[in-house]
């Protein structure tokens, strides 16, 4: 079983999300552990791009605080380095094909290995294209997190079935960013993909509320939070853990409890 | 996409419909002109113009917007959206969405709708909305993003007309089928004329689409050198510059991998040009693959060349062509001296000028403004 199989082992997963330096180095050390205190499964590394075209405004502006103090994807994996001294929490990285590409997609998804990173999330790679990464990435036994919207229809069965570590629902089109209404079918979209894979799914894109959190829940096996986490962050600068600890425990404490079986 | 494109090619009614509003709404065929004073200025080889600034909207763009509009309306699409840099590709769009009835938005980054205000409202008398790109640094990359976010968030009624030989497969390749128009009647009209085929296309290269389909209807014939050329800006060597294919590496970006002005982390550079319609800091795969294999020629061409060639090519022919066209009429201008009289370059003059009068004016120093 992949690492990340395991985050939704006999729980409903929260999934929470910050741009890695963002505002620096080290808060990110501590944001990412204190997510994982609250309550977080996984945590979403963002590595800034100049161009995140999946993206809304909060997180295109958190990337830009991360630029402007020198983010580089070496400096990121010292970040993870450093996060690892203090937690176990299963990690993924979230970004665009061409950081990976040119960093060299065996380089990269070894580092990964070695730090602990068990998945790569890259908005702008279409199932079709990803012939090249995904041998490299399973050499490494790095998950490659397919992205299935509300427009995949007839492609979900190829993005599906030989998924790994689980599968990113994006709830509604668009970019990502808080939504107060979800109108996708949901219920529909992750009954569609459970026709083809066991792999488990988590729903992202708009999500923010405790509300949210149990609603979804229920549908899926996790929720996936990044915007509302990063305009944390945004708010509290340097200091914002015990914001993000909170936060985490709200929307975990939130989720279903599966029954024990 | 790749099913609808291709069922479309091989309808003969779809064809028919494309080459009827191409030549009776679009002002196709476009001229092929013998520019004979510049030739004897220059004083070398012949010098002929395709004439794809005197279409209607004045650009090359249109030959792919009607393609691709038809392709829209075969889809039950009723919105397009575009990007657009200098606002040739926007006009186009809103032109044959407001033939079509469709309604229609734009993307153009604010640097963009700064110096082309008179195409902004050009768009906006044709009933096009028009947004403009704030995120990034507001060029025409940025409006491709957004449009690209736009088309992501509402695909079920909307058709994203892409306006250069950019992006995922297969719109490079459909945007290249639509524009071979200009090569298939341009390789007709010289060997009408002359009876052999030219020596040499020249064609400006932005993401490329006027340069592919300049160059298509050529490229299986070694003897005819195929020469783009890009926006240098202030330099090749400089940092304000578009000159993809001499200055960029290889990279995946908007789809496609291709060539790109990046940094060694994979991020896009900025780029600059004073022409709106070149400054894209990528170039479309094909131009890349023809680079590779050396079957055409990629040259850079700075801002103070082009804005010469703008003024030359008034004074010697009357003929006010887009700045991005006259990055193709400044190579010309340096490669005819020093060929044969009776060799033949055929120069693609993808739009007219007009838009950019204001900015020479601006760019010499000039006050035009009462």
């Amino acid at each position: 079983m992949s690492e990340l199989a395991k985050v939704f082992q006999n729980k409903k997963a929260f999934i929470g999300f910050v741009v890695a330096d963002d505002p620096d180095a080290d808060s990110t050390v501590k944001n990412v552990v204190a997510l994982a205190e609250g309550g977080a499964d996984l945590v979403e590394l963002g590595i800034p791009f100049s161009d995140p075209v999946a993206d809304g405004p909060v997180i295109q502006e958190a990337d830009l605080r991360a630029f402007k103090v020198g983010v580089t994807p070496d400096k990121i994996f010292e970040i993870v380095a450093a996060i690892r001294k203090e937690t176990t929490v299963p990690l993924v990285f979230l970004t665009y094909l061409n950081i990976v590409f040119k960093y060299g997609y065996d380089k990269f998804c070894a580092r990964c290995q070695k730090l602990g990173v068990s998945g790569l999330i890259i908005p702008d790679m279409p199932y079709e294209e990803k012939g090249d990464l995904a041998p490299i990435a399973a050499k490494y036994a790095v998950d490659l997190i397919p992205l299935v919207t509300p427009t995949s229809g007839h492609r979900i069965e190829k993005i599906v079935k030989h998924a790994t570590g689980f599968i990113y629902v994006v709830s509604s089109m668009g970019v990502t960013g808080t939504r107060n209404t979800i109108k996708t079918d949901l219920h529909q979209l992750i009954q569609q993909i459970r026709q083809y894979t066991d792999t488990p799914t988590a729903i992202g894109f708009g999500v923010h509320t405790p509300e949210q959190a149990s609603e979804l829940g229920a549908i899926a096996d996790g929720v996936i939070v990044g915007s509302a986490i990063v305009k944390l962050v945004a708010q509290n600068g340097t200091n914002a853990a015990p914001a993000l600890k909170k936060y985490a425990q709200e929307m975990k404490a939130a989720l279903p409890v599966l029954s024990a079986e | 996409m790749r099913q609808p494109i291709n069922e479309a090619k091989n309808d003969p009614k779809f064809q028919k419909e494309l080459t009827d509003l191409l030549n009776n709404y679009a002002n196709r065929p476009s001229l092929l002109y013998h520019a004979k004073r510049m030739s004897d200025d220059l004083g070398g080889a012949q010098i002929y113009f395709k004439r794809e600034d005197l279409n209607h909207t004045g650009a090359h763009k249109i030959n792919n917007v009607i393609g691709q509009a038809l392709l829209a309306k075969r889809l039950g699409k009723t919105r397009l959206i575009a990007e657009t840099g200098a606002g040739q590709h926007g006009v186009a769009t809103a032109t044959i969405a407001a033939l079509f009835g469709m309604s229609c938005e734009i993307y153009m980054g604010k640097m963009d709708t700064d110096r082309q205000k008179l195409n902004v409202y050009r768009m906006e008398l044709l009933g096009a909305k028009v947004h403009s790109v704030t995120s990034g640094s507001m060029v025409l990359k940025d409006a491709i993003n957004a449009a690209m976010q736009e088309w992501a968030s509402r695909v079920d009624d909307t058709f994203y007309v892409i306006g250069s030989a950019v992006g995922p497969h297969p719109f490079p390749e459909m945007v290249r089928d639509f524009q071979s128009v200009i090569s298939r009647e341009a390789r007709a009209q010289i060997l009408k004329e002359t009876g052999k085929l030219p020596d040499a296309i020249v064609a400006c290269v932005g993401g490329g689409s006027n340069a592919i389909g300049s160059f298509a209807e050529f490229i299986n014939d070694p003897s005819v050198q195929l020469i783009g050329c890009e926006a240098a800006g202030r330099g090749v060597d400089t940092d304000q510059t578009a000159a993809t294919l001499e200055r960029g590496s290889t990279g995946i970006f908007h789809g496609m991998k291709s060539v790109f002005l990046q940094d060694k982390f994979g991020q896009i550079d900025k780029v600059y040009s004073i022409s709106a319609g070149l400054d894209y800091p990528g170039v479309g795969p094909e131009h890349a693959a023809l680079n590779a294999s050396g079957r055409a020629q990629y040259v850079g061409i700075t801002d103070d060349e082009a804005v010469d060639a703008f003024e030359y090519i008034a004074k010697t022919e009357g003929i006010i062509a887009a700045i991005e066209s006259s990055h193709a009429v400044a190579y010309v201008e340096k490669m005819a001296p020093k060929m044969r009289k009776d060799q033949v370059i055929i120069c693609t003059l993808s739009g007219r000028g007009d838009k950019d009068v204001a900015s020479i004016a601006k760019y010499r120093g000039v006050d035009i403004n009462e």
